[in-house]
């Protein structure tokens, strides 16, 4: 089993391009560092199929896939027990995050050296393209969840860089602030985690963790704190972490605000890779989860689905096209935790699991061709705005119809992709909870209609005055928009139950038509009551705003919550924590050090005189010391 | 032909040497003259080792080589002090040691 030892270009390859691109990028014309990471991203995504190709459909899996670790090293040796590795770990879930990644990563690469040409700083950008794509490889592979945080953290950097990418612009720059603090505050919360849990269990590799009926965490149950068990405790802990990343609610508010980066950024990191890495890092601890910490895994389902139908409800309100982007990837985002919360192990079980893998695969597909399509849109009016657009299907023929594809993808419209992985989330919500299937069930009518309700908007209705005639993208835009909407028509067709399920066993899945008629139906009923009220522009939808009032005015704000943590941190904790704190670090630590130091000052004042610079004043002090020395030796010894 | 002299007579006279060769340093300006009392002070204790040689242990040498030693450094550190001396005077045309305290703080 060590065929796969060519993974390692997988990762080092991005590695190099942003070394190569980062350091070489100025000397060069621009699109040199363009083609040369394009070129670079389209070897490892080669690579990476290849991997899969191999891994899932080469050789029998009769009971179930290998893990297999192609290469391992000792990175870190501090103690004999006590040793950091890094290394590649392939199973199901890692490898199907391989392809995914480079899948869109390459497609971003190409695509962004049509929207991001003539800009400044195009080199940087693609050397920071290649970092993100970099880290997020390693994390995605990594053995040990010690691998994992560092990667993790590696992650959240290139999103900062690439969020506050155009740094003259002040509101970027809060955003990347924003992202980076919100994020590195949840990972607090999942160093904490790690500590807790290899402080219990020994290790960090990931092999021993998840092994099934593993004897590992014996002595956890003694351990309690505050009522709760360490591992409950760790596992929360630790989703905390992938909360942060994901953006779960009450940790969502800095996703929004990312959108300030360029359109393709959006693309890679914030619909895509990035935040399903919360997602991935809990799948990747499923089985420590669900036998170890049950509580931790209700609390994910229920976070889950609260954010999602938090989410949905925020998208109906905005105009920032990007922006209901956003709100929509958090909903989805709800949606894979939930599925994960009310996974079980093993077999059919399993359901959850394997759903929310599917989900993530297909979503980072159609999401990623919203955000291109998005990004298309606004190069072509220059605006983010909805109120800017319509009536745009005749200018952007090729954008309108992937678009199209879509919004009826991530609508739930039977045979494409997303109606696929979102089925099978429901019949798992149904089997194991009847108030998140309700949500859930709720949630996807929501989402057919605040997509249809953008689509209608942007493509159809009154023409804009636009400054100049909108005029499709260059082929290079519209070559990723394209594959994307291939992909995102056919990747429901992936046998997922045979390949990525939570025991690594292949099972059987029938379609439950008592839940995908329901929820096809309520998918159409969103897109015609988006029909009714945007396809020919109306004021309807303003009466109805105005009917709604305030509750409308608290939606279109977000329910307030970017302006409650302004709150508790600018006027209290500010006020009652930091300055106390600042203020006794000024005038007490400070203070003591500043005293030591005038004291000495004053002292030396008064004594510099004796440094006279007259040779006999000094041999005088010097013999009437000694004498003084050798008188009191006589006085005091003899 | 040191018989009959005790030995505290020697002391007493290298004593004497030493504080006239001390009190000569930190009272005269004259930086000859300071440097003459340093040669005295040096030749004081010379004094006391080969007496203490001759004394207490008079068939061993290592006292009087001791004060050679002391001979030739003494010659040794005098040539330095002499061209300090005189590029002393060269810069302030006299070799009175008050002026040279340009060191102070």
């Amino acid at each position: 089993m060590t065929g796969y030892t060519y993974t390692v270009f997988i990762i080092l390859i991005p590695l190099v391009m942003f070394l190569v691109t980062g350091l070489m990028g100025m000397k060069w014309k621009p699109i040199v560092s363009g083609i040369l990471g394009t070129i670079g991203m389209g070897t490892s995504w080669a690579l990476s199929l290849i991997t899969a190709a191999s891994y899932f459909f080469g050789g029998h899996h009769a009971e179930g896939f290998q893990t297999i670790i192609p290469f391992e090293m000792k990175w870190l040796q501090f103690t004999d027990t006590l040793i950091i590795k890094m290394g590649i770990l392939l199973d199901p879930i890692s490898v199907m995050m391989l392809v995914v990644i480079t899948t869109i990563s390459f497609m971003v690469h190409l695509y962004s050296i049509g929207y991001m040409h003539g800009e400044t700083g195009f080199a940087r950008f693609f050397a920071f393209l290649s970092l993100f794509t970099f880290s997020m490889l390693g994390l995605v592979i990594a053995t040990n969840i010690f691998q994992m945080y560092i990667f993790w953290e590696l992650v959240g950097v290139s999103s900062f860089l690439l969020i506050g990418f155009y740094y003259q612009k002040p509101s970027a720059v809060a955003a990347s602030k924003k992202a980076f603090i919100v994020t590195r505050f949840a990972d607090l919360g999942f160093l904490i985690g790690i500590l807790i849990l290899s402080f219990v269990t020994g290790t960090f590799d990931f092999g021993k963790l998840t092994e099934p009926g593993t004897a590992i965490f014996g002595s956890a149950a003694s351990m309690s704190f505050m009522g709760i068990s360490a591992m409950t405790w760790a596992m929360i802990l630790i989703f905390i972490g992938g909360a942060g990343k994901s953006a779960m609610f009450p940790l969502h508010i800095w996703l929004p605000d990312a959108m300030e980066g360029p359109t393709p950024v959006s693309a890679l990191i914030h619909a895509a890779t990035m935040v399903v890495a919360g997602v991935f890092l809990v799948a990747r601890m499923f089985p420590v989860i669900h036998f170890q910490a049950p509580a931790a895994q209700e609390i994910i389902g229920y976070v889950g689905g609260f954010t999602s139908l938090f989410a949905a409800v925020i998208a109906i309100t905005q105009y920032d096209i990007k922006r209901v982007l956003a709100f929509s990837t958090l909903s989805q985002l709800g949606y894979m935790m939930l599925a994960l919360g009310v996974s079980g192990y093993g077999g059919e079980e399993g359901l959850g699991y394997m759903a929310s893998m599917f989900h993530l695969f297909t979503h980072a597909m159609f999401k990623a061709l919203l955000f291109l399509g998005a990004g298309s849109i606004i190069h072509a009016v220059h605006s983010n705005y909805m109120y800017d657009m319509g009536g745009l299907r005749k200018y952007l023929p090729i954008t309108h119809i992937t678009f199209l594809i879509a919004c009826l993808t991530i609508a739930g419209v039977p045979f494409l992709s997303g109606f696929f992985s979102k089925d099978e989330i429901l019949v798992a919500a149904l089997h194991h909870n009847k108030l998140l299937f309700a949500i859930e069930f709720i949630v996807a009518g929501l989402t057919a209609f605040y997509m249809f309700r953008l689509y209608f908007t942007v493509f159809w209705g009154k023409d804009r005055h636009y400054h100049h005639t909108p005029h499709e993208s260059p082929l290079v835009m519209t070559l990723p928009l394209m594959f994307l909407a291939v992909a995102s028509v056919f990747a429901g067709y992936i046998p997922f139950h045979h390949l990525v399920t939570s025991d690594k066993v292949g099972f059987v899945t029938e379609m439950n038509y008592m839940v995908a008629i329901p929820s096809v139906l309520i998918g159409l009923l969103g897109i015609a009551v988006a029909w009714i009220l945007y396809k020919k522009e109306s004021d309807v939808p303003a009466k109805l705003a105005a009917k709604f009032g305030m509750l409308y005015t608290a939606t279109y704000n977000k329910f307030y919550f970017d302006e409650i943590y302004l709150f508790v941190t600018r006027k209290i904790i500010f006020n009652y924590i930091s300055r106390p704190i600042a203020w006794f670090d000024r005038h007490i630590i400070d203070g003591f050090m500043v005293g030591i130091g005038l004291v000495t000052e004053k002292v030396s004042y008064q004594i510099k005189g004796m440094q006279s610079g007259q040779l006999q004043h000094y041999a005088f002090m010097f013999v009437a010391g000694t004498l003084a020395l050798a008188l009191s030796m006589i006085y005091f010894l003899m | 032909m040191i018989q009959g002299i005790p030995l505290e007579h020697f002391l007493i006279v290298s004593t004497i040497m030493f504080f006239i060769g001390v009190c000569g340093f930190i009272i005269r300006r004259n930086l000859i003259t300071m440097l003459m009392a340093i040669e005295l002070i040096l030749n004081s204790v010379n004094i006391n080792f080969v007496v203490f040689n001759r004394y207490l242990y008079p068939d061993q040498l290592q006292g009087q080589f001791f004060s050679l030693f002391i001979v030739g450094i003494a010659a040794a550190e005098a040539s330095v002090a002499i061209a300090l001396i005189i590029n002393i005077y060269r810069k302030m045309q006299n070799i009175e040691v008050e002026n040279v305290n340009e060191l102070k703080f």
